[in-house]
């Protein structure tokens, strides 16, 4: 009962943990968790962006009846579902970026994460695409509209309200994910936190204070998730 | 107008098509019949070439589709089709429905077509429901504006399939009339239908189709009232 009391519990709870040496350590690194929190963000948003497009893309080769393009739209899929994330990077930092051009850890960190999060979104543009009813292409093809027509004014516009649930999983999914470019030196949350530890050793305090910042923008995401989904279905 | 010879189509190893011949003349109505199963929905599908045809031709206003020189778009614009399921856009209102084909395909400006639709929807009975979506529409609405939506593109020819098919019996009037309208209007249309009462009153020409043939074709007064084949004695006499 007694630790209801404000003024005990700020003496007996409160000032212990505002008086340890790693609470001291993280608020006086803020600025650092700030910066990397801010790049990681950047890393997440850049990628799904481009994600975007490049899903988009080899969702329609995929799904085109001519094998020249449905090949290397499958090969493409297929190779970044089907390796990890974390040898992507580094076989694309180390091995394959050096001999196209001198990329920096954060453009080898996009661009990996960029052709990762395409292959996902590609599965999830070619899941909407399927699920709009058969009809509506015919009707648009019926009209006199090419392939590309149809897909663009009939087809997309109704495929995208499938596409939104899964596109946000795809973002957070992404923004966890981002933490492996930690080992390019990509100065994003979890590089952030892993030079603290190696400077302070406070891992308990700064690990935990990386998972907290990371569990705060999953959580914003999902709840931005959850307004559209509820939007989208009053519409 | 239309020229169809030897059409053959299977699905996979079910035969559908046995080899149709049929020709049809500007400005006449011509009604499909006969039991499901029969190939008369294929047999219209393969005249705009939404289904490809095993081997045969379709000829329409001297333009040979099954050809793979012919730009199909370009027929199809000339060719209007009514489903059975209406297939409206249902991310679009009603008039942008009806203007979107002229607008992307023609690249009429957004104004002119939208007087187009605004008179087409006068025409099928629909003025004041310009700006509703189609979910807010009933079946037999629907189906009204799909009509006018396939008109925006000034067709040649009308194809229908089953288009009363879906609808509740209520409503099945109010399409038949916007269909009648368009025949006396002088529209060359193909209609495969269960209506025997409109193949009767409003078609020229009834062809009765079984097992992907046509087996019969006469004048409705004709099929109706003596028909000479032995299959479409025994069809009419479960359906009329």
């Amino acid at each position: 009962m007694q630790l209801l009391d404000p003024h005990i519990f700020a003496l007996n709870i409160l000032q212990p943990i505002l008086d340890a040496h790693g609470f001291q350590i993280v608020s006086q690194n803020m600025g650092n968790f700030l910066h990397g929190t801010l790049l990681t963000l950047e890393i997440t948003a850049l990628s799904v962006l481009f994600g975007m497009f490049l899903g988009l893309l080899a969702a329609l080769l995929k799904m085109s009846r001519y094998k020249v393009l449905s090949i290397p739209g499958v090969i493409y899929i297929d190779f970044f579902r089907g390796t990890p994330l974390f040898v992507q990077i580094l076989l694309f930092y180390f091995g394959i970026l050096p001999l196209v051009f001198d990329a920096s850890s954060f453009q080898a960190a996009v661009i990996v994460c960029s052709l990762n999060s395409g292959a996902y979104i590609a599965e999830i543009v070619r899941a909407g695409i399927q699920a709009v009813e058969k009809g509506q292409m015919e009707a648009a093809r019926s009209l006199g509209m090419n392939n590309r027509q149809a897909m663009w004014h009939v087809i997309l516009p109704q495929a995208y309200k499938v596409v939104i649930p899964p596109m946000v999983n795809e973002f957070i999914a992404m923004l966890k994910d981002t933490s492996l470019v930690a080992v390019i030196g990509a100065e994003e949350l979890t590089h952030s936190g892993r030079i603290l530890v190696s400077v302070t050793y406070e891992a308990a305090w700064i690990w935990g204070t990386v998972a907290l910042i990371y569990l705060l923008l999953t959580r914003v995401l999902s709840m931005l998730g959850d307004y559209l989904e509820r939007r989208l279905a009053t519409e | 107008m239309i020229t169809v010879k030897d059409l053959y189509k299977s699905f996979g190893k079910l035969q559908v098509l046995n080899g149709i011949n049929c020709h049809i003349s500007p400005r006449e109505v011509v009604c499909v019949i006969g039991p499901s199963g029969s190939g008369k929905s294929t047999f219209l599908r393969c005249v705009n070439q939404l289904e490809k045809p095993d081997s045969g031709t379709v000829t329409i206003d001297g333009v040979e589709l099954t050809s793979p020189r012919t730009d199909i778009n370009k027929v199809r614009q000339q060719v209007g089709m009514v489903f059975q399921h209406f297939n409206l856009f249902p991310h679009r209102t009603t008039l942008e429905n009806i203007t979107m084909a002229p607008v992307v395909i023609k690249k009429t400006n957004k104004a002119g077509a939208q007087l187009v639709a605004r008179e087409l929807l006068r025409k099928v009975g629909l003025s004041d429901k310009d700006d509703v979506y189609p979910a807010q529409l009933s079946g037999g609405q629907k189906q009204r504006v799909a009509i006018a939506r396939a008109l925006a593109m000034q067709p040649k020819v009308m194809l229908f399939d089953e288009p009363t098919s879906a609808l509740d019996p209520e409503m099945v009037g109010e399409v038949l009339e916007v269909m009648k309208d368009l025949a006396k209007e002088g529209m060359t249309m193909m209609v495969v239908t269960h209506e025997m009462g409109f193949a009767r009153e409003v078609g020229q020409r009834v062809l009765f189709m079984d097992e992907g043939l046509i087996v019969e074709e006469n004048t409705p007064e004709q099929i109706f009232e003596n028909p000479t084949n032995p299959r479409t004695q025994s069809f009419l006499s479960k359906v009329l």
